[in-house]
């Protein structure tokens, strides 16, 4: 059951931003994108340099205590009480909905759910709290887009909509749903190295039913599923390209 | 195997217990026009559905069997089918085993009710119209009074005392014997009866 | 086909026909399933009522069993209790034994799979024949079912036709689906008038009024616990509910879930063996209550969740994974995502320890579960189990997975991910030199095996964050 995700309590003044270690390492611009947009909305973003990785990928693989050692990490990493805005529906979900668990027994067990309670993913906090959908101004050319949702997304935070709503909000921009547009790319962390046939297998049906529709840039929340789906894409010589949300809502907004 | 039986409850019982949860609300649901759902959701599975006046079955059903070509009639003496060749469960199955596989065309039964949710109608086999009845022949009609149908499954259960009533065998049966095994595709009487045909007695 | 998880799914997703298949038939089942739940909010009660049903039934299994074992005693029904497959084996032998039955026939039975029934049956000069469609199709292709609801969903109507040619006397060749069902309907219906006894599972054991619930859309169930002189049905220990009542709601989750049908053809619920006076059913009805793990896997609370299952088979029907491998590949009598955790709880993580790694945890099983049980939470915890065991008493073959080497990269992540000062700096050269790292390098070979590398930005998005003069705090 996705998690059940209410706006703050108090309009914030200002957000921390969790970057994801995925995002620092391999798709900085897309963070950067969404600490923007935040900032526009005149809040004030808070980027704790103390943050590293969700934990997610021990905790999936069965080393939870490693996890929740880097978990305290980031526990350590967000002190104040401000919301925690994570441009990753995946590494969101893992802070919303399983540290709670995770933390069972442990000193920081309140700590943790405390966190857990703060965390939003960030298309969810442009709709909901900050109703950019109603303010977007699109300044880009005429594009035909199609949009993945991640199932950490949909299915662990609740963000089935939201970030669709952003793209209808942009005037120029046309988004062809992809009918599998649900279905696994077959990322899964540890799946692709684990079982990389039956993951080629997913992606390679992936990038078919995007070609279908034929939009000509294939948009996510989630850069797990980007590196995968663009990275098929790529090898594959398709010309369509994946990139992050934020990144796409930057770029058409403001000409960033 | 007691001592399974002994073991196997030690290990549940030595469990942890969980808390029982309570049930929440659910209700089936209700329809306007009751009749007109049963024939719907019934008829979407392949059965017929006649709505006849109750004191003209009879005519009714002799017309039905004639426009199939229908020889032998199973059925309880006690409903007076009008059909020139009707027999009657009146053996036990072993005796009329033969004759029940492969010797009748039509079977003629009661329902004691109904369920227009899903186009269902309940059978509570006994003597007189023993199990293999709605099972065996390639044709099967139910005789339903419209007063016994109810909007859903658990209404049903309730207003008939289910729990307190249950007999050897009660039958819920939606539409003739069907399958999909074969690439999805639907084929009606793989080993029950070919037609379902309910009669709806108002 | 291989022998591991991982060499089968290579020669499944290596049969373009068998991929064929499978994709069309979940792609049907799961549009299918959409229609009968249109309604969320209507699909959200039913499914928190149908997951509360099972969840008080198993928290109060021990007394329901007894319930129910002593109402079924009262109504006629003889009841067995079995520790393991073995057990239930030979009480099904037993019992065939001292009726001089030489011919089985058999309604759909997963339990009954689990126990390897029919060779054991074989092997002691008793024939058992499948009459459920697709399970005599497999059994004719002396093969598994491949899906716990529609067992020969693998095979393709060509492939069916030339089994029945091959097998059944006189049999022209034709792939017209009627015809088929027809030439099998004449087959079996014979072997239903000679069968000495009919084994069955169930789906639903009423605690309250001692009753069997068996649902079907063939009519081979009802001729199988009708027909014979002799009915006996198997099951698991899970499949109590407490009332009468609670087989409504559930029946709304079952088939809508399974198949996208409102209802079953039949819903066959038995409460006695035929009484005094009756023409009809079996003179004696047999229950065997299997448990093979099961009350082991109920000592853990969490675990516990799994007994949950119905068997409707929606977690394989919207598994990408299972779409693609097929549910041979799975190489257990359960395929498919409730296989992933069932499989290594009954046989042991020792067994059957790769099966919880086949998922991505995408939750679509999750999602569509009709009873709300947590795959994907079980599916970690089974991998936690192998890796990092809790003594928790319910998890056979815990630790089967503890590897020094991954371990230790492990404690290599943790060490850089929960010092912010080690990550900075690993993260800051990986960023620079991470594109040096060669495509084929061991895990990375994988990936790009399909897939363009990965390319490291140059600078981290702490860097860029503090030149864009973003607040640390």
């Amino acid at each position: 059951m996705p998690a059940l995700v209410t706006p703050p309590p108090v309009p914030p003044k200002t957000v921390y931003y969790f970057g994801t270690c995925l995002i620092d390492l391999f798709y900085p611009a897309a963070g950067l994108a969404g600490m923007e947009l935040l900032k526009r909305q005149g809040l004030r973003v808070v980027f704790p340099q103390s943050q590293s990785c969700c934990g997610q990928p021990a905790y999936n693989s069965g080393h939870k205590d490693e996890a929740r050692e880097v978990a305290r990490a980031q526990l350590d990493a967000f002190p104040e009480d401000w919301p925690i805005v994570v441009p990753s529906g995946s590494c969101a979900g893992m802070m919303r909905v399983h540290y709670p668990d995770l933390f069972l027994g442990d000193r920081d067990h309140a700590r943790a759910i405390a966190f857990a309670g703060r965390v939003y993913e960030l298309s969810w906090f442009l709709v909901h709290v900050l109703g950019l959908e109603a303010k977007l101004v699109d300044r880009g050319e005429k594009v035909k887009v199609t949009w993945h949702g991640s199932c950490h997304s949909m299915r662990e935070m609740g963000v089935v909509d939201e970030p669709k709503r952003l793209l209808r909000g942009l005037a120029n921009v046309t988004l062809v749903e992809n009918p599998r547009e649900k279905e696994c790319c077959g990322f899964g962390g540890t799946f692709a190295v684990r079982q990389p046939e039956i993951s080629a297998a997913m992606v390679a049906d992936k990038i078919a039913a995007i070609g279908e529709t034929g939009a000509t840039r294939v948009v996510s929340g989630d850069c797990g599923c980007l590196m995968n789906i663009g990275g098929a894409l790529d090898k594959a010589g398709k010309p369509t390209q994946a990139q992050h949300l934020a990144e796409f809502l930057l770029e058409r907004c403001h000409g960033q | 195997m007691s001592d399974a039986r002994t073991a196997i409850l030690a290990r549940l019982r030595a469990a942890p217990k969980a808390t029982v949860p309570d049930l929440p609300e659910w209700t089936g649901p209700v329809f306007a026009d009751r009749l007109e759902r049963f024939r719907i959701m019934l008829e979407a599975v392949h059965g017929e559905v006649h709505v006849i006046a109750a004191d003209q079955w009879r005519p009714h059903l002799r017309l039905i069997l004639s426009s199939k070509d229908v020889g032998r009639v199973m059925a309880p003496p006690e409903l007076a089918v009008d059909w020139p060749d009707v027999v009657a469960y009146d053996r036990p199955a072993e005796a009329l085993k033969d004759q029940l596989v492969d010797g009748i065309d039509a079977a003629i039964t009661t329902a004691c009710g109904a369920i227009a949710e899903t186009g269902t109608v309940v059978l509570r086999p006994d003597a007189d119209q023993p199990r293999l009845m709605s099972l065996l022949p390639p044709i099967h009609v139910v005789l339903l009074k419209l007063s016994d149908m109810a909007d859903n499954m658990a209404g049903l259960m309730a207003a008939q005392d289910w729990a307190g009533t249950m007999p050897t065998n009660l039958l819920l049966i939606s539409g003739p014997s069907k399958t999909a095994d074969i690439e999805q595709t639907l084929a009606y009487g793989v080993h029950g009866p070919k037609e379902l045909i309910v009669l709806v007695l108002s | 086909m291989g022998n591991d998880f991982s060499s089968r799914a290579h020669d499944a997703l290596n049969n373009p026909q068998l991929r064929r298949n499978f994709r069309r038939a979940m792609d049907g089942l799961m549009s299918k399933r959409a229609v009968q739940f249109a309604d969320r909010d209507d699909w959200a009660a039913l499914r928190a009522r149908g997951a509360a049903i099972k969840a008080r039934a198993l928290a109060r299994l021990p007394d329901l069993l007894e319930e129910f074992e002593q109402k079924a005693r009262a109504n006629g029904i003889i009841v067995h209790w079995a520790e393991t497959t073995a057990d239930a084996n030979s009480i099904v032998l037993g019992i065939l034994t001292d009726h001089g039955a030489k011919r089985v026939i058999k309604g759909k039975s997963m339990v009954s799979e689990e126990m390897h029934l029919n060779a054991h049956l074989e092997a002691h000069g008793i024939t058992a024949v499948e009459s459920d469609l697709g399970e005599y199709i497999i059994q004719l292709a002396g093969e598994a079912p491949s899906h716990i609801v529609m067992p020969c969903i693998h095979k393709n109507k060509g492939e069916i036709a030339r089994l029945f040619t091959d097998n059944i006397a006189g049999q022209p060749y034709t792939e017209d689906v009627d015809a088929l069902t027809a030439a099998a309907r004449k087959v079996l219906r014979r072997e239903f008038a000679q069968a000495d006894a009919g084994l069955s599972g169930v789906n639903f054991l009423v605690a309250e009024t001692g009753s069997l619930v068996l649902i079907e859309n063939e009519g081979n169930g009802r001729l199988s616990t009708t027909l014979p002189p002799l009915h006996i049905a198997v099951t698991g220990i899970e499949k109590l509910v407490e009332k009468l009542d609670d087989v409504a709601p559930l029946l709304a989750l079952l088939p809508r879930s399974a198949t996208g049908q409102p209802i079953t053809t039949y819903v066959n619920m038995i409460t006695s063996p035929r009484k005094a006076g009756e023409k009809d059913g079996p003179r004696q009805v047999h229950l065997v209550l299997l448990d093979n793990g099961r009350s082991r896997v109920y000592a853990d609370l969490q675990l516990r969740d799994t007994l949950r299952c119905i068997r409707c088979g929606a977690c394989m029907n919207h598994c990408p994974v299972y779409a693609r491998v097929g549910g041979h590949t799975y190489g257990s009598v359960y395929p498919g995502p409730i296989g992933k955790i069932l499989t290594p709880q009954l046989a042991g993580l020792d067994c059957a320890g790769d099966l919880p790694h086949a998922s991505t945890l995408c939750n679509a099983c999750v999602e569509v579960c009709p009873v709300q049980i947590p795959i994907a939470d079980i599916l970690v915890r089974l991998r936690t189990e192998a890796a990092q065991p809790s003594q928790a008493p319910g998890v056979k073959g815990a630790g089967s997975n503890a590897s020094m080497v991954e371990n230790a990269v492990w404690k290599g992540w943790q060490a850089m991910n929960a010092s912010p000062a080690v990550y900075a700096a690993a993260t800051r050269s990986l960023a620079v030199i991470g594109n040096l790292i060669p495509a084929a390098a061991p895990l990375l070979r994988q990936w790009t095996s399909v897939r363009s590398k990965p390319k490291f930005a140059g600078k981290t998005l702490h860097q860029l964050a503090r030149d864009k003069g973003y607040d640390n705090e």
